[in-house]
C-alpha cells in the first residue's frame, strides 16, 4: 500500500486539478454547447432542437452590431496598438538615459482593472465637462469631440482606452525582443555603413516574427474577452452602438433571461478564439517537441 | 543593440544628431503625458470640489485641495441603494484575493513540479488540457458555473468567488512553475531519490528553496488578475459580496442623486492602489508574469 502511494504520488498530487479542468472547463464547454441548441429560456432545457438559437441569434440586429463591432474595435485595436508599441520600443532602444522611469509610465496602465480605465476615460470624454468643454473654455467654441455620446463614433472611444491600457505592454514584449537579437550581426552591420533605418527594417524587425505572432495571439484574446472596458465606459450604448459579443452574451444571460440566446453567442465567441488560438498553441508544442 | 545611435556619428552631421537626439526626446515626453494625463486628470479631479469641477478646466489644478471626495468615496458614496462608500467592498476583494491566490499559487507549484519532474505518460496530455483552459473566453462557462455554484450551496458568497478563481487560475499558475521547473536539471530529483527523499520531501527541501522568483511572479500575477477581475465578480456575487470593481463601477453608474465626479474618481483610485503599488514596488516581476503568462506554452 504505502509502495503503491509512493509510486503514484505525482499522479494523485495532478489528479484533483485535472479533474477540476475537465469539469469545470472541458464539462461546462460541453453544457454550454448543448443548450446553444435547445430552446432554452429563462431555464435550462434539455432535449435538442437544432441550430434555432444560431438563427435568431445571426437575425439579431443587436448581434449583428456587437460582432461588427468586434471586427472594427479588434482590427483597430489590435493594429494600432502593436505599431504604437513598436514605435515606442524602437524609441526607447535608442540609448535613452531615462529609459526605466520611461518604461513604468508607458506600462502602468496595464496594472490597472478595465473598470478603472473604463471610469477615468468616461470622465476625460465626457462631452459635458471633459475635453471638448475644455477646449472650447479656451474659446474654441465650435470644437467638438463627442464621441462618447454618438452612436457612430462611440466605439472608437472603445478602442482608444483599449489602446491606452495595453500598448505599453506591447512595448515591454517589442522591447524585450529588440534586447535579445544577435548584438554581432548589427555591429556587422554598421561596420559595412548599413543606415540605422535599413538594419532595423531589414535585420531587427524581420528577426522578431514570433513576437509580432504573441502579441497579436494576445491583443486579440485581450479583445474578445473586453467586456469591462465597455460597462465602464459607454455600457454598451448609446442604445446598443458599443455592444460586443461579451456584453451581449452578458445581457441575455442575466438581465433578459436568455439562456439559449446567452448560450450560443458564447459558443460563437469561443469559435473565434480557437480558431486564432489554436493553430498558434499547435505550432507552439510542436516546435517545443522537436 | 544599445549603442546604435550613437554610432556613425561623424563631424559633419553632428548637429544632426543631436537635433535628432531632442526630437527623439520630445517623442518620449509626449507620449509620456499621453500615459500620464488619464491618472493626472484622476487625481487633480478627485481632489477638486463639485462646483470647481463644474466651473473649471479639465487639467487645472486644484484651486482649494479637499479630501470630502475621498471620505464620500471610502465610506459615503452610493452604490445603489446602500450608501457606505467602497470601503466594505475594497475589504470584500481582499478576502477574496488572498485566499484565492494563495491556493491557486500552492496548487500551481505541486502541478509544475509533477509536470516538469515526475513525467508519467500522458502527463504532458494533461499539462495541454490544463494550458487550454487559460484561453477559453470565460463567457462559454458562466452559466453553467452559476448553477454549480447554486448547487454547491455557495452561490453569491465570498468562498463562491474564490473557488471560481481558484479554479480558472490553475492553468496559469501550473505553466508558470512548469516553465519554471523545466530548467532545473532532472539529475537532481533522480539523485534526491537515490537517497532516498521522497515526492515531498524533494520538493520541500530542493525545489521550494529555489522557488523564491516564480513565485513572486506568480503571486503578482493571480492578484492582479484577481483584484481587477469584473465579469466574475459580476455575475457571481450579491449585494452584500462584490468586489471594489463591481462597486465602483455601481457607484459611476448609479443614477440617484447629483452626479460627483470627483468621488468617482477617488473611487476609482482607491481601486486601482492596490494593483498601482504592486507595479510600483515589483515592476520587474510584474512584467515578467505579463510576457510568460501571454508568451511561452
Amino acid at each position: 500500500m504505502t509502495k503503491w502511494l509512493e509510486q503514484n504520488t505525482p499522479k494523485l498530487v495532478l489528479a484533483p486539478s485535472f479533474i477540476a479542468v475537465l469539469i469545470f472547463v472541458y464539462g461546462f464547454i460541453a453544457w454550454t454547447a448543448w443548450i446553444s441548441f435547445t430552446r432554452s429560456r429563462l431555464l435550462p432545457r434539455y432535449d435538442i432542437e437544432g441550430v434555432i438559437q444560431y438563427e435568431r441569434l445571426f437575425a439579431s440586429p443587436r448581434w449583428d452590431t456587437a460582432l461588427n463591432n468586434l471586427f472594427v474595435f479588434g482590427f483597430l485595436f489590435i493594429v494600432i496598438a502593436m505599431v504604437l508599441g513598436l514605435v515606442l520600443a524602437i524609441l526607447l532602444d535608442q540609448n535613452i538615459r531615462t529609459e526605466g522611469a520611461l518604461r513604468t509610465i508607458y506600462l502602468y496602465p496595464m496594472a490597472l482593472s478595465m473598470i478603472v480605465t473604463g471610469t477615468a476615460w468616461k470622465w476625460i470624454l465626457n462631452p459635458g465637462l471633459g475635453i471638448q468643454a475644455m477646449v472650447r473654455g479656451w474659446g474654441f467654441e465650435e470644437f467638438t469631440f463627442d464621441w462618447l455620446v454618438n452612436p457612430d463614433m462611440a466605439i472608437y472611444t472603445i478602442v482608444l482606452a483599449a489602446i491606452w491600457q495595453s500598448s505599453g505592454f506591447v512595448m515591454a514584449l517589442f522591447l524585450a525582443g529588440l534586447r535579445s537579437v544577435d548584438g554581432e550581426i548589427i555591429k556587422a552591420a554598421q561596420v559595412d555603413g548599413i543606415p540605422t533605418w535599413r538594419i532595423y527594417t531589414a535585420i531587427i524587425i524581420p528577426s522578431m516574427a514570433p513576437i509580432f505572432l504573441s502579441a497579436f495571439i494576445v491583443l486579440s484574446h485581450l479583445a474578445i474577452k473586453s467586456f469591462d472596458l465597455v460597462i465602464a465606459l459607454t455600457g454598451g450604448g448609446p442604445g446598443y452602438a458599443t455592444d460586443l459579443p461579451a456584453t451581449y452574451m452578458y445581457a441575455m444571460a442575466f438581465s433578459r433571461g436568455d439562456i439559449g440566446q446567452a448560450a450560443s453567442s458564447a459558443m460563437i465567441m469561443m469559435m473565434v478564439v480557437f480558431a486564432i488560438v489554436v493553430p498558434y498553441l499547435y505550432s507552439e508544442l510542436r516546435t517545443k517537441d522537436e | 543593440m544599445s549603442d546604435l545611435s550613437m554610432s556613425q556619428a561623424t563631424g559633419q552631421n553632428r548637429t544632426g544628431k543631436i537635433i535628432l537626439r531632442w526630437v527623439l526626446y520630445l517623442a518620449l515626453g509626449l507620449f509620456a503625458l499621453f500615459y500620464l494625463m488619464p491618472l493626472f486628470v484622476m487625481i487633480t479631479t478627485s481632489l477638486k470640489s463639485l462646483d470647481e469641477i463644474r466651473t473649471g478646466d479639465l487639467i487645472a489644478l486644484p484651486r482649494d485641495v479637499t479630501l470630502d471626495a475621498w471620505r464620500t468615496a471610502w465610506s459615503g458614496a452610493c452604490t445603489g441603494i446602500q450608501c457606505e462608500g467602497v470601503r466594505p467592498y475594497f475589504w470584500n476583494s481582499i478576502l477574496i484575493a488572498i485566499p484565492a491566490v494563495a491556493i491557486s499559487t500552492l496548487l500551481g507549484a505541486m502541478n509544475g513540479y509533477v509536470v516538469a519532474q515526475w513525467q508519467f505518460r500522458g502527463a504532458n496530455i494533461i499539462f495541454s488540457l490544463m494550458l487550454f483552459g487559460c484561453f477559453i473566453p470565460f463567457q462559454v462557462v458562466l452559466l453553467p458555473m452559476a448553477r454549480m455554484l447554486g448547487i454547491m450551496g455557495i452561490a453569491g458568497t465570498i468562498p463562491g468567488l474564490i473557488f471560481v478563481h481558484v479554479i480558472y487560475g490553475l492553468g496559469f499558475t501550473t505553466l508558470f512553475f512548469r516553465n519554471y521547473y523545466v530548467s532545473i536539471p532532472s539529475e537532481l530529483t533522480k539523485a534526491a531519490k537515490v537517497d532516498g527523499a521522497g515526492f515531498f520531501r524533494i520538493f520541500w527541501s530542493i525545489f521550494l528553496p529555489l522557488s523564491l522568483p516564480i513565485i513572486v511572479v506568480t503571486v503578482i500575477w493571480q492578484f492582479t488578475q484577481i483584484w481587477n477581475d469584473f465579469l466574475f465578480g459580476v455575475s457571481f456575487s450579491q449585494a452584500g459580496t462584490q468586489p471594489v470593481t463591481v462597486a465602483l463601477n455601481n457607484i459611476v453608474n448609479s443614477t440617484t442623486g447629483v452626479k460627483e465626479y470627483n468621488v468617482d474618481m477617488a473611487a476609482a483610485i482607491i481601486a486601482a492602489l492596490p494593483t498601482l503599488f504592486v507595479y510600483v514596488v515589483a515592476g520587474k516581476y510584474f512584467i515578467r508574469g505579463l510576457t510568460a503568462g501571454s508568451v511561452k506554452g
